[in-house]
């Protein structure tokens, strides 16, 4: 019976949805504590994170370009005019719940409009702030 | 009599296919999720009649390379989503020419269906460009492309 837990747990990491904010957060928060003794996570790194401007694509300076000045609202693709859906997690529900999925996404976004990976730092604190903004 | 008229008329309605047939193109039930992921986040999941075999396959090996953006997928999503595009793809001989790169927008057919669209209205910031099918036909997630539906008021027909 003390099993059931664990077992949950085994059968949820089977599933493409698997994660909390929270724990999406913790993994990026392990790798980065591996790197850096002593981090911790902070959501207004990562809001500054969010509200930087990069000289790396004119399209996209920033990820203001496509998700707004506040991550409270949908946003429009800068290119194609695709609409986005918040990327906070108190108006998106789904945002970081997929751990696979926030990868690829920080993988895609971090390339394109830095112009190079997000540490695990910057991707812990990116989802600090995300989670927490009201 | 009016009543019997209407009575029928309304039936004709409900009963009779809507006519611009080709204006409907739902994505097939089919359709794999990693083509709606991987595919359609940046833009629409378009219609794979939208281009030919030959410029679907081009367009998913050139994926690292994007119109500018590097939209590489992993090997297994890669084969699924250029077998699905392949297999649904329209006619290249109606479609016409897609030039390279290969885009929708340059087909003639493409170019055909939006010949009235002014170079104005493409540049309105409602469209922003000309891939952003739902910024006019607004039930295009659907496979709704009518031209009676489409939400920018003056372009309505």
């Amino acid at each position: 019976m003390r099993a059931l837990p664990a077992l949950c747990l085994l059968l949820a990491s089977f599933t493409s949805q698997a994660e909390t904010p929270q724990q999406i957060r913790q993994i990026y928060a392990a790798e980065a504590t591996a790197l850096q003794a002593g981090f911790t996570p902070a959501g207004k790194r990562g809001e500054a994170l969010f509200r930087q401007r990069f000289s790396n694509n004119d399209k996209m300076p920033a990820c203001t370009s496509c998700h707004t000045d506040s991550p409270l609202n949908a946003g429009q693709h800068a290119i194609t005019g695709k609409s986005v859906k918040p990327l906070a997690v108190v108006a998106n529900a789904e945002r970081f719940t997929d751990q696979a999925k926030a990868e690829k996404w920080f993988g895609r976004n971090c390339k394109e409009v830095i112009g190079r990976a997000c540490t695990p730092a910057e991707k812990a604190d990116f989802v600090t702030y995300m989670s927490e903004v009201r | 009599m009016k009543r019997i008229a209407l009575t029928v008329l309304f039936g004709m309605a409900v009963v009779l296919p809507p006519p611009a047939f080709a204006d409907r193109m739902p994505l097939p039930t089919n359709t794999p999720a990693s083509y709606k992921a991987e595919c359609g986040s940046c833009h629409l999941a378009f219609p794979p009649a939208l281009l030919s075999a030959n410029d679907w396959r081009r367009t998913v090996s050139g994926l690292k390379d994007h119109f500018g953006t590097d939209a590489a997928v992993d090997g297994k999503n890669g084969q699924e989503i250029s077998a699905f595009l392949e297999r649904y793809a329209g006619d290249a001989g109606k479609l016409g020419s897609a030039g390279e790169p290969p885009r929708i927008t340059q087909t003639a057919r493409f170019i055909r269906k939006h010949r009235e669209i002014s170079a104005k209205t493409w540049k309105d910031t409602r469209i922003k460009s000309a891939a952003n099918c739902e910024a006019c036909h607004r039930g295009a997630a659907q496979g709704n492309y009518n031209e009676h539906d489409i939400s920018v008021p003056e372009l309505r027909r």
